[in-house]
């Protein structure tokens, strides 16, 4: 046995509730060498995680591993009673989970659980393990390595919590870690400094890797090799630089055209771009107890200004935490703002949504980020797009129903979808549902808070695509909130940068390369490109880094 | 291992799957509510009639569970019992799911000082031990159908109110919420049709728990002799009527007890094996 993991036609089986069988991962096959990083990639529901999680010897509830063979070192995982399996997990196999937030114990010190893998297997001394964990946090270049194992969970930020995590798995001296998406939840800014913590540190240690993403991009900096996985088969195996030239297979190319750039050809029609649709004037708001001056204690959105000129889009961009949210909650009405001007179409309109008139609320809807909670799980999809119409337009029963067809059609969604509820669709198909609800209203202006970031790549530029289209048949205006620059340049005519509250910068794509602001090129110089050698050729002046970055 | 026979034991009819249990029990269930409605016609003798020399007489032809301290017919109290008993919880477990569950929702969201003051009325009821209350609103107006169906009903509000609102809350901070808000929906069109659909099962299971809780306490109260008044008597009223009879083994006593068992644990068992229903479509 040459190879340190060698997994021979793995068949996965989950049970429906009605009793069916559903075979999940069809007679996969792979190889991971010693000091290997292998990357599984796919749509969500493609099984990555699923196979990630049989390297353990570990199927999730309701599923079973059915045939095969998981050779890892030379134990066949499969075969292995629970008991010998635990006493490999945490060993010689670790794992890096999605959310590392949601993974640590909030009521213990970050140190406690960061040694407690070697207290679990009796491997040292708790002496030791604190020692090897200081190295590790300073291999990892975690802030202050001596004091942070002190800290509870909530104290440091998630891309630390990440990089903890990372310790984690790493104090036993693992040949193999699992990173289960484990940037998936950061900032671009952030993800960096986790993924260059990680390469460093798997490649000193000689640790071999499996991970688990859908960001080609982030697949490119770190891994050796990468796994094309849809439908429970490998659909293309190969060297990362032989996937990025010459892929082979058509999933695997429409993953890379979805990086391609699709810059957005300027409107011809001038006329329509000089009405202002939405004006809003030095608008502040925020959290907390109201002060003296009736500001805010908290300001998350700080005397911003911005301008929508009717069938032109507004992007929005920033890191986590830098307000973008809440000031679409503001224009939105939901959360009222502290101060400022709000004008819509000529009106000024009221800071608080009950305030304003039916017809106003109607002109403005506003897209959710989760579909999953934006639409109501105990409704069928025909209701949800129905209320708008009823409650807008007063259609009849004939009427409404006639519509949602015609709104199905317009998001692309076969008509037959109607009788399902939410729970029934998938993540892209919910976010159509939601967006035609929107529609229902035929609004003037569509506020889109993150709409694609919940979304596979390949699913969210096709999003994309039918936004502009729509935009093209019905003259709406968007404004588009987001982390992910190459969505806010592929459908934005104009783009503002937000850091801290406060609107940095207000640029056009076409001067997308050259910001003037520092934080804008700190941000823009994070997205990780398709280039293997990006991350290791990345300099970034420290000073912006210092200044800006959230270590 | 568990999972597996658990599984096996299930039935699949109409989209929902079921397990043996839950039939069983809802069986029972069904069978009491009959005897409830058609009691009067099937009672082979007036409940008040004495028609045995003997009391506390065992059971034999033409008295099927025996005879009670007076010597009438137990089979035919037992059934007419049933009526008292599921009649009085079921109205009383319905006003008090009905007013809790609506005020619940309705505080959940408004929220501010509207949902605080409710709460705070609430709980306040909360602290009052649920016996000591039905003893003292008795004593001071008297028993009949219609104060002890109130009665109860008083008791159970707070509990299905708190239980509501701690469900509504969380459906509340939903994201389809703030988009129904946002599009000016009314509050009644809020809890009706946004909250209530995604919380009616933990409501329907509440609402079987706490007729439990209040066949339990009128049985109590009865048993105490502050329920029903005799001739009529509830399965409660029995089981004290006839306490006499348990160093005979009399059925008098036993009897009411089974029926009172049978039904609080059907129910129970109900709720715990309601049927599902099956997602996967493609079945």
């Amino acid at each position: 046995m040459s190879n340190l993991v060698e997994v021979r036609n793995l068949k996965i089986e989950a049970k429906t509730d009605s009793g069916r069988l559903v075979e999940i991962i069809k007679g996969i096959s792979l190889d991971i060498a010693d000091g290997e990083i292998v990357a599984l990639i796919g749509e969500s529901g493609s099984g990555k995680t699923t196979v990630a999680l049989s390297l353990m010897g570990y199927a999730r509830p309701g599923c079973r591993i059915t045939g095969g063979e998981i050779n890892v070192n030379g134990k066949n995982m499969a075969a292995l009673s629970e008991k010998e399996r635990a006493r490999l997990r945490g060993t010689d196999i670790a794992y890096v989970p999605q959310s590392a937030a949601a993974s640590f114990n909030p009521s213990s010190t970050i140190m406690e659980q960061v040694i407690e893998v070697t207290r679990i297997h009796k491997l040292m001394p708790p002496e030791r393990a604190q020692k090897r964990a200081v190295e590790l946090f300073r291999a990892l270049s975690l802030p202050d390595p001596e004091g942070i194992g002190a800290r509870y969970p909530h104290q440091v930020s998630g891309g630390q919590l990440q990089r903890l995590s990372a310790a984690m798995a790493l104090i036993s001296d693992p040949k193999l870690v699992i990173f289960d998406e484990p940037t998936t939840a950061l900032d671009v800014t952030t993800q960096i400094d986790v993924l260059k913590a990680f390469k460093s540190v798997m490649r000193a240690g000689g640790v071999a890797g499996v991970y688990v993403s859908h960001d080609l991009a982030v697949v490119a900096q770190i891994a050796d090799r990468i796994v094309v996985l849809k439908g429970g088969e490998v659909q293309e195996t190969g060297t990362t630089a032989a996937i990025l030239s010459a892929a082979q297979h058509p999933y695997t190319r429409e993953l890379l055209a979805a990086f391609e750039p699709k810059p957005r050809q300027a409107r011809a029609d001038a006329d329509a771009g000089t009405k202002q649709l939405l004006r809003i004037d030095n608008v502040t708001a925020g959290y907390g107890a109201v002060r003296a001056d009736g500001l805010p204690l908290i300001r998350a959105v700080d005397s911003v200004s911005l301008v929508v000129e009717k069938g032109r889009n507004l992007g929005v961009i920033g890191e986590s935490g830098c307000g973008k949210s809440t000031l679409a909650r503001v224009i939105a009405g939901i959360h009222p703002a502290a101060a400022g001007d709000i004008v819509f179409d000529g009106k000024e309109l009221q800071r608080a949504a009950r305030k304003r008139s039916q017809d106003q609320l109607r002109e403005m809807q506003i897209v959710f980020q989760y579909a999953d909670t934006a639409l109501n799980p105990a409704k069928p999809v025909e209701d949800i797009i129905s209320r708008p119409l009823a409650f807008y337009h007063r259609l009849d029963r004939q009427a409404r129903s006639k519509r949602v067809d015609e709104l199905l059609d317009m998001v692309r969604l076969p008509r037959t979808l109607r009788y399902r509820h939410p729970s029934e669709l998938s993540g892209g198909q919910k976010q159509r549902v939601n967006f035609a609800r929107a529609l229902a209203a035929a609004p003037k202006l569509i506020i889109c808070d993150e709409i694609t970031s919940a979304l596979d790549t390949v699913v969210a530029s096709a999003v994309i695509d039918l936004l502009k289209e729509l935009q093209r048949e019905l003259g709406l205006s968007y404004i588009f909130i987001s982390h992910d620059l190459s969505v806010v340049e592929a459908i934005c005519d104009e783009i503002m940068v937000m850091y801290n509250g406060e609107r940095v910068e207000q640029i056009t794509p076409d001067k997308l390369k050259a910001p003037t602001h520092p934080y804008s090129k700190l941000l823009f110089s994070s997205v990780p490109k398709l280039d293997p050698t990006w991350l290791d050729g990345l300099v970034r002046d420290a000073e912006l880094v210092s200044q800006y970055g959230h270590r | 291992m568990t999972m597996a026979r658990a599984a096996s034991s299930r039935r699949s009819l109409l989209g929902h799957s079921y397990n043996l249990v839950g039939v069983v029990a809802s069986l029972v269930i069904l069978a009491w509510t009959l005897v409830a409605i058609f009691a009067p016609y099937i009672i082979p003798h007036p409940i008040g009639d004495i028609i045995d020399d003997d009391y506390f007489g065992p059971m034999r032809q033409g008295l099927w569970l025996g005879s009670d301290y007076l010597g009438r017919d137990m089979l035919s109290r037992v059934l007419m019992g049933a009526r008292y008993t599921v009649g009085i919880s079921l109205a009383a477990v319905s006003i008090a799911c009905f007013s809790g569950v609506v005020l619940g929702m309705i505080a959940a969201v408004t929220g501010g000082w509207l949902d605080t003051c409710l709460s705070r009325f609430l709980d306040a009821m909360n602290s009052i031990p649920s016996k000591l209350f039905g003893l003292v609103v008795v004593a001071a107006v008297g028993s009949s159908i219609p104060v002890l169906i109130l009665t109860l009903a008083v008791i159970y509000i707070p509990g299905a109110y708190r239980f509501a609102r701690a469900l509504a809350v969380n459906i509340n901070t939903m994201d389809f919420i703030t988009v129904a808000r946002v599009r000016g929906e009314s509050t009644v069109y809020l809890i009706g049709s946004e909250i209530l659909p995604n919380i009616i099962r933990p409501v329907l299971a509440d609402f079987g728990l706490r007729f439990v809780f209040i066949v339990l306490l009128l049985s109590g109260l009865s048993f105490l002799g502050l329920g029903l008044q005799p001739p009529l008597a509830d399965w409660g009223a029995l089981v004290r009527e006839n306490i006499g009879g348990l160093p005979f083994a009399a059925p008098a006593v036993i009897v009411p007890s089974l029926a009172i068992a049978s039904l609080t644990i059907s129910v129970n068992l109900l709720i715990d094996n309601l049927p599902q229903k099956i997602r996967d479509r493609d079945a």
